[in-house]
């Protein structure tokens, strides 16, 4: 049973007010093996881009490496002065979000209405 | 890959085997496997998810730190069910872990003080009702993790 693939499309949304929104879109798996995927596709977005959303409503399987790899992007996105917001995942893995400490620096929102609107 | 039913010495219990290569996504098939057997138990759904995550987290240890990540090593699954709580175990060739059950500070993670990885232990600990690591070289080491069943089922009076 392979991991499966981790897949990321970038997507960019028009703000209500300031700079718009990219969204990386995650489906798949999100694993040790999803380094290239997501770190990749995050490291290819330009410094212009200061509000990051992230969807993982498609991700099927995630563990603590691809917790990492998220932990990994936030601090990435810290030092380049992005905010970074999520949604889409389950309440199991928003749970676990919380209790590793992520929420204190992304906000986990249940829709992308609600996780769009908090950058205004 | 090998199941097979068997009988252990938990009291009423019957319990299920797996055999599993050391490659990762193999973790995969004991967590599906612990989440039927949760499931066909009545655990909550909100129990099978925390068990999914804490059963695919003891296996990517085993395979990673215990048989680091040698295809002729195998991790052994072993879910014992009785009528109030289902107990896994997760067994490797090595000396056990070194790695500690703190709470990730995700302060030094962000300030890249701490490794933005090692949150596994963590998580099972906090996701199951009992856990224990034994190591017991040169035989080798497991980890074990038992939910129990919620028994606060409300009385009836007629």
């Amino acid at each position: 049973m392979p991991e499966l693939v981790t897949r990321v499309t970038v997507e960019e949304l028009p703000a209500a007010s300031g700079d718009p929104i990219t969204v990386l879109r995650f489906s798949g798996d999100i694993t040790s093996a999803s380094q290239p995927a997501v770190m990749g596709t995050y490291e290819g977005l330009p410094d212009t881009v200061k509000r990051i959303l992230l969807d993982f409503s498609k991700v099927e399987y995630l563990n603590s490496s691809g917790i990492a790899l998220v932990i990994q992007m936030m601090i990435a996105a810290s030092k380049r002065g992005q905010k970074i917001n999520s949604f889409g995942l389950s309440p199991h893995f928003m749970k676990v979000f919380t209790m590793v400490g992520i929420t204190k620096y992304t906000s986990l929102h249940a829709d992308e209405a609600s996780a769009c609107a908090e950058f205004s | 890959m090998s199941t097979k039913p068997t009988h252990s010495d938990r009291a009423s219990s019957s319990s299920i085997e797996l055999r599993l290569p050391s490659r990762l996504g193999y973790e995969k098939v004991a967590m599906n496997t612990a989440a039927s057997v949760a499931r066909l138990m009545g655990f909550s759904e909100e129990r099978v998810e925390d068990l999914k995550t804490a059963v695919a987290e003891a296996c990517i240890n085993a395979m990673e730190h215990g048989n680091k990540l040698d295809d002729s090593l195998s991790v052994g699954v072993i879910l014992s069910m009785d009528a109030n709580s289902l107990e896994v175990k997760v067994t490797d060739n090595g000396d056990g872990p070194t790695n500690k059950t703190d709470a990730p500070d995700i302060h030094k993670k962000m300030l890249e003080e701490e490794d933005a990885r090692g949150m596994g232990m963590f998580l099972i600990q906090a996701l199951v009702d009992e856990v224990e690591w034994v190591s017991s070289p040169p035989a080798g080491s497991y980890a074990r993790m038992v939910i129990h069943l919620d028994h606060h089922v409300p009385s009836v009076t007629l």
